[in-house]
């Protein structure tokens, strides 16, 4: 585990959305979006705070975190890249572009490049299946994404 | 109570509703085959994820088969639990849980008492159609635990026993799909957990994957070292559980087999921890009766109920979940630790041995015990008062490989003078026997009078929680006991909370006490071991010529030759200890 000391604010804050969530184990997936939200990811030590508050036990949180792909333990890229892989961006050639950004970056979904700079996910329709298939960088949206493209599309962000 | 008939393999059965299939096919004779399910019945105790699919039947009408463990009975049903598309289904099912299990059943500790093994050759699977990718974890090694995961089959009782039963949290599922895995959180080594090693998780896995760390190779190179003094203790509740190794009924007691079989292993001593349990009544009694006195007396600072002090896994669950309270248990050692404690100093200097050449090793029907006895508190110099604790499983595994015929064996009695117990010592193997011996002790201390009578039958049963007031003779001493760390839980609360009307309190980790510890040979799910064991050690102590703690000879003469008296100066110093917070701190 990563000996990191969490901002005093922030846990303070978390620790009031807990209150407001009934410090009840039911609401745990709620809870985990809003240290998502502040954090920008969930460390070891935002789950073991949020197990604390929610009242449940620390390895029923990682299970969740664990269990859900939204959840993520690694902070995100300063450039978070998404690919779609609902069914149109699918059909129409996603899962190529998904192998160019991970040969181009040597990471794996869910992971972060060394730099920091990238991090790639997955997600699931954004609702624009007539551009299939989209990628986000940021709150940047790409159309028509073709494999070739992503070269230069890493490049905009270099 | 509403009813619906149904029918079972062509036979009418009437049932309430709400039962279950599995249930319904029980009560009719009818053997339904599971593997994930468990219940613990009259115990609260229930597993039934429904993840395994080894328990399906076919329901007339139905397309799809159901899982008997978790599908209610309703009006009208016909039921077939064994046709061709049943058993078809069930092997399918086998082949692909096998499919990701690695195939090493010669040289698996669980070997002949694997479920899942067992369950194979029922169907006669002799070959897995399925090939493709198997999981691999890192080996997990506590003092106590092994964890091999790529031997789980996701059945996920250790979950609901480290969660539900015993409220410990530390088991959970995570991951998903093929990578799913029963782990800690951060999938970190039990060791840096809040796990207290109680063992239910390995008393349920229905494989190889959770097992005890074995110590017996350890034992086998002490006892062939000539420079070694090698005595060993034996638990009060091995001798009830031990036979079952043998194939002998549960509840078979076989404490003479067990000491002729040990001095046939080659141990120079063999004694009892059944000893160490008499001296454990006289200073837990003896500090009992002095916070009672101190209570009376208007002292407002005296903490009560005094807890028992005497399990390992109850203590390592008090210093990691309730560390506000542990200045409330005894400071009274274990049995065992109190064993290792005179063995290393007044039976080693009547030998006239340094302590370093004295190992001593207990015989335990627990796993906590293997982590007690390597606390740092309980060593001198780093030599540890209990060198070595293996579990009733290891002990039988051990007269296995010297090829012993158990049951032929004679009966031997122990050796003297750390051999020698009482009645009271015996109960301590099962729920509500420590406080039994400790209420026959501190009531004559207490009143100076005899007992009237010596069972005390409203302490024993096999309730999660009991309560009972014992008169000291004028004075109503209010007494409870948990068995089951959730249950502990619960009392613990109501202490934290003001609400608590006791004075004091017996708590033992493991469902049923030590005679259903993590080290003893596995039930099954098969709450009637557990009683027949139960009635076992009531039956031992019923025996006894002694039967209360402070009668006992050689203990009256250690404290006469050796300690001075209960709570004294030399009892404080090998006899008593303490405990540490243990709760992990979140850094911010």
């Amino acid at each position: 585990m990563a000996d990191i000391k969490l901002p005093a604010g922030k846990v303070d804050e978390l620790k009031e959305v807990c209150k407001k969530l009934g410090n009840e184990g039911g609401e745990l997936i709620n809870a985990l979006h809003a240290a998502q939200e502040l954090f920008g990811y969930l460390p070891a030590e935002v789950q073991e705070l949020v197990a604390n508050e929610m009242n449940v036990s620390v390895a029923h949180v990682y299970g969740v975190v664990t269990f859900y792909s939204f959840f993520s333990m690694i902070p995100k890229g300063e450039h978070p890249i998404s690919i779609c892989m609902g069914t149109a961006c699918y059909v129409r050639g996603a899962e190529k572009v998904l192998d160019e950004f991970k040969r181009h970056l040597d990471v794996k979904v869910g992971e972060t490049t060394e730099d920091g700079k990238f991090s790639i996910s997955c997600l699931r329709c954004v609702g624009a299946c007539g551009l299939a298939p989209v990628v986000t960088v940021g709150e940047k949206v790409y159309g028509r994404v073709a494999a070739e493209d992503v070269k230069g599309i890493l490049e905009e962000y270099k | 109570m509403e009813i619906v008939q149904l029918s079972i393999d062509n036979k009418k059965v009437v049932v309430e509703k709400g039962t279950t299939i599995l249930e319904a096919a029980k009560n009719i004779g009818v053997d339904i085959p599971t593997l994930c399910h468990m219940k613990l019945h009259d115990m609260n105790i229930e597993n039934k994820p429904g993840g395994c699919r080894v328990c399906v039947v076919e329901v007339e009408g139905r397309r799809n088969l159901a899982p008997a463990c978790k599908t209610e009975c309703t009006e009208g049903m016909d039921i077939l639990t064994h046709s061709v598309r049943v058993v078809n289904a069930r092997r399918t099912v086998m082949e692909l849980i096998l499919s990701d299990h690695p195939f090493e059943c010669l040289v698996c500790s669980k070997s002949g008492d694997c479920e899942l093994q067992t369950m194979a050759q029922n169907l006669g699977i002799r070959e897995v159609r399925y090939q493709g990718e198997k999981n691999s974890y890192k080996s997990d090694e506590s003092p106590a635990i092994v964890r091999e995961m790529e031997k789980c089959i996701m059945c996920r009782r250790c979950e609901t026993a480290c969660n539900d039963v015993q409220t410990v949290g530390v088991l959970s599922a995570v991951n998903r799909g093929f990578e799913s895995v029963v782990a800690p959180a951060f999938e970190m080594d039990l060791d840096h957990s809040a796990c207290t090693f109680c063992g239910q998780c390995v008393a349920v896995c229905p494989t190889g994957a959770l097992t005890e760390r074995d110590s017996s190779a350890k034992v086998m190179d002490a006892i062939v070292d000539p420079k070694k003094t090698v005595i060993v203790q034996t638990a009060p509740a091995v001798r009830a559980a031990l036979g079952e190794e043998f194939g002998m009924d549960a509840g078979t007691l076989v404490t003479g087999k067990m000491v002729s079989a040990l001095r046939k292993l080659g141990f120079d001593h063999v004694f009892d921890t059944d000893f160490a349990a008499d001296l454990t009544i006289m200073e837990e009694g003896t500090e009992l009766l002095d916070r009672l006195g101190k209570h009376l007396a208007g002292d407002k600072d005296v903490k009560l109920p005094i807890l028992t002090s005497c399990c390992p896994g109850w203590v390592n669950f008090f210093e990691h979940q309730f560390p506000d309270m542990i200045d409330i248990p005894s400071t009274a050692k274990s049995p065992q630790q109190m064993f290792g404690a005179i063995a290393k100093t007044y039976f080693a200097d009547q030998l006239k041995q340094k302590r370093e050449d004295v190992v001593v090793v207990s015989v335990m029907p627990c796993l906590a015990k293997k982590y007690e006895c390597a606390r740092d508190e309980f060593k001198v110099d780093g030599d540890p008062d209990v060198n070595l604790s293996i579990s009733t499983r290891e002990l039988a595994q051990m007269i296995r490989n010297a090829n012993l015929n158990f049951e032929a064996l004679e009966d031997d009695d122990f050796d003297q003078p750390l051999g020698e117990s009482t009645g009271a010592a015996v109960i301590f193997g099962t729920t509500g026997g420590v406080i039994e011996a400790a209420v026959r002790t501190a009531y004559e201390v207490h009143t100076k009078k005899p007992l009237p009578k010596l069972d005390f039958e409203e302490l024993r049963g096999f309730d999660g929680i009991r309560s009972a007031t014992i008169d000291f003779d004028g004075l109503p001493i209010n007494i409870g006991i948990a068995h089951g760390l959730g249950n502990a839980r619960q009392l613990l609360e109501d202490i934290r909370a003001g609400k608590s009307q006791f004075h004091a309190i017996e708590i033992m980790a493991c469902p049923g006490g030590c005679i259903g510890g993590g080290g003893q040979p596995y039930h099954h799910g098969d709450v009637e071991v557990l009683k027949k064991r139960q009635k076992a050690i009531y039956e031992e102590d019923k025996g006894k010529v002694i039967r209360k703690s402070h009668e006992n000879p050689f203990i009256q003469k250690l404290y006469s030759e050796f300690l001075g008296e209960p709570c004294g100066h030399k009892s404080h110093e090998l006899l008593h200890t303490h405990y540490y917070d243990k709760k992990k701190k979140v850094e911010i």
